[in-house]
């Protein structure tokens, strides 16, 4: 049962060859089972889930069009507000943090009568591209348990990886979707900044976060991120846009797609089992009819630097909420306010998140804005016009997702700048707001590389249709890793 | 940056950073800071800095109260309170 794609469950549950309440059951007791092995959970809702479910069944006897995802098991990452439901954005900070009510992400979920599972493990506050800043422990990859599953949606990644869901929402700020989505051989999509809404997502670094989903293949995802994505009057970054159904589209063929290839993001930085497996997973699409044109974003290098100014600053600004006083951890016996703030946030936050406040906190300082904060928004304008450059000429822009294959644990501890790295070809979208997705394009020493498509603003659909195509015509995305029981 | 300045600048994110952790966190600012220098290179004259990446502006909405008062439901999530009000040390003395 652990192999059914979203599509093939929502089948079955119209079929009435199982019940909600009986594949609840059955992925409950499969993350019980097999997830000591990867820790992707920071908790499960056993109790909420099958309550969840047997209302589900009910609407799927009684109605003649229960919404799609009716009944389907699903996960959410640990960032998005679940009300009653412990919501810890893998940080000391928020380690007994029950939410008052849910995210609308979360909401648009329960209202399809979708089940939730439980809370996936992440990065502290989604700032790390390995999993290891979480304060409940790193994620496993399921392709090489000595390996990082990415971040920071590295628990919702692995918990798609290894079959423990089917499915699950996960957030993007500069690569937390995609990174992790190719390090762990599944399907992840980061929208249009603006198509998902941000209400009950914790903030970290406001201009650029956006929810999105991960899944098997892209038709799932598109059926996921179909009832996800919503205009939110409560998000005033909400884009005022109808509904979209995503999977409308997926069977167009892809003959007149022209394609760019950035030169940039086949520099020397890249190895060469993902630049192989990259270059065939092109060849697979111009064989489809998609016809390759070399382009170039000649601002891709200013791209991590412009993130590490922008991110940090936004981030340093949303978590000055973190105060001790209405929510989150508080120090012991604090001798007056200032030490009550000092030591709560001291203690609350992991090596990290500090790091970023206060490079966050130094740009933003008098005397230093125009020199960091305003030049950064400057390249941020200098990397979109690059893109809006490009799509002039093509109608999507493909590349690898990340340099390489999953890295070691501790492999890039102690340099953070290494670490940044990692989301070399990933970040720009996040400053240009575009919608890019990452799907398995083939192994290198029996590790996952993935394959980014970039589409222009609110293309999701085009991006999903070109995966959807890609995956009809080869197996990546069937692969699992090898000792899946 | 030097470790003094890392003190100050904890002080202003009211963040404590301890003693033993100073000279660390100062070498691993200073690599991030170096990172960001290369920004120094792009030419940006005449460019306007980007803080939406759509350009949008704000939504606006009538100025009416649509949030109720949830003060019990709210209050369960603080660490220390005390009569419905949010409990923290002396400020006036």
């Amino acid at each position: 049962m652990h192999s059914l794609s979203i599509a093939e469950i929502i089948d079955k549950l119209r079929k009435k060859e199982f019940s909600s309440q009986e594949i609840t059951q059955f992925f409950l007791k499969r993350i019980q089972q097999n997830d000591q092995k990867y820790n992707s959970f920071i908790s499960l809702c056993e109790e909420q889930a099958l309550t969840q479910a047997r209302a589900a069944d009910a609407n799927l006897a009684a109605q003649t069009a229960p919404s799609a995802l009716c009944g389907v098991p699903i996960a959410h990452k640990d960032i998005f507000c679940t009300e009653g439901l412990r919501t810890t954005c893998g940080s000391r900070m928020l380690q007994n943090f029950n939410p008052p009510y849910n995210a609308t992400v979360v909401e648009n979920f329960l209202s399809a009568g979708a089940v939730t599972l439980g809370k996936t493990n992440m990065d502290e506050f989604a700032m790390g591209s390995s999993n290891e800043t979480s304060y409940f422990g790193a994620v496993k990859n399921p392709w090489d348990l000595r390996c990082v599953p990415g971040g920071s949606s590295g628990g919702s990644a692995a918990a798609v990886a290894a079959r423990l869901v089917p499915g699950a929402t996960a957030t993007d700020t500069g690569g937390s979707i995609r990174q992790p989505a190719a390090l762990c051989g599944i399907t992840g999509i980061k929208p249009t900044y603006g198509r998902v809404s941000r209400w009950g997502m914790i903030a970290f670094a406001s201009s650029l976060d956006q929810a999105g989903v991960m899944a098997r293949d892209a038709r799932d995802a598109a059926l996921l991120l179909s009832t996800m994505a919503s205009h939110d009057h409560r998000d005033s970054t909400s884009m005022d846009r109808p509904r979209e159904d995503y999977s409308r589209q997926l069977d167009k063929p892809i003959s007149e797609l022209r394609i760019g290839i950035p030169k940039e993001y086949f520099d020397q930085g890249l190895n060469a089992g993902t630049e192989k497996a990259v270059q065939e997973a092109i060849s697979s699409l111009t064989k489809l009819g998609a016809k390759t044109h070399a382009i170039s974003l000649p601002h891709t290098h200013l791209a991590v630097p412009a993130y590490y100014v922008i991110a940090p600053a936004e981030c340093s600004t949303n978590l000055s909420r973190f105060d001790g006083v209405r929510y989150g951890h508080r120090c012991e016996n604090p001798k007056d306010l200032l030490d009550l703030y000092k030591r709560s946030r001291g203690e609350g936050f992991g090596a990290e998140v500090k790091r970023r406040i206060l490079v966050g906190t130094y740009a933003l300082s008098s005397g230093y804005y125009d020199a960091y904060y305003r030049k950064a928004q400057q390249v941020r304008r200098l990397i979109k016009q690059d893109f809006v450059d490009a799509f002039k000429e093509v109608d999507m822009i493909v590349g690898p997702t990340c340099p390489s294959p999953a890295f070691e644990f501790g492999a890039k501890g102690d340099d953070p700048v290494a670490m940044y790295l990692e989301d070399i070809y990933t970040i720009a979208a996040n400053l240009a707001g575009l919608p890019a997705m990452s799907i398995p394009c083939g192994l290198v020493d029996n590790k996952p590389v993935g394959l980014q498509l970039i589409g222009n603003y609110f293309a999701e659909g085009s991006l999903l249709n070109a995966a959807h195509q890609f995956q009809c015509h080869t197996d990546f995305h069937t692969q699992t890793p090898k000792d899946l029981t | 940056m030097e470790p003094s300045e890392i003190e100050k600048l904890a002080d202003l994110a009211r963040l404590e950073i301890t003693a033993d952790t100073v000279n660390e966190t100062a070498k691993s600012i200073n690599e991030v800071l170096a990172l960001v220098d290369q920004l120094k290179s792009a030419d940006t004259d005449n460019v306007q800095p980007m803080s939406h990446p759509l350009d949008v502006t704000q939504v606006l909405r009538p100025d009416q109260v649509t949030e109720s008062c949830q003060r019990e439901k709210l209050l369960e999530s603080a660490p220390a309170t005390e009569r419905g009000l949010f409990l923290v040390p002396k400020v006036i003395e």
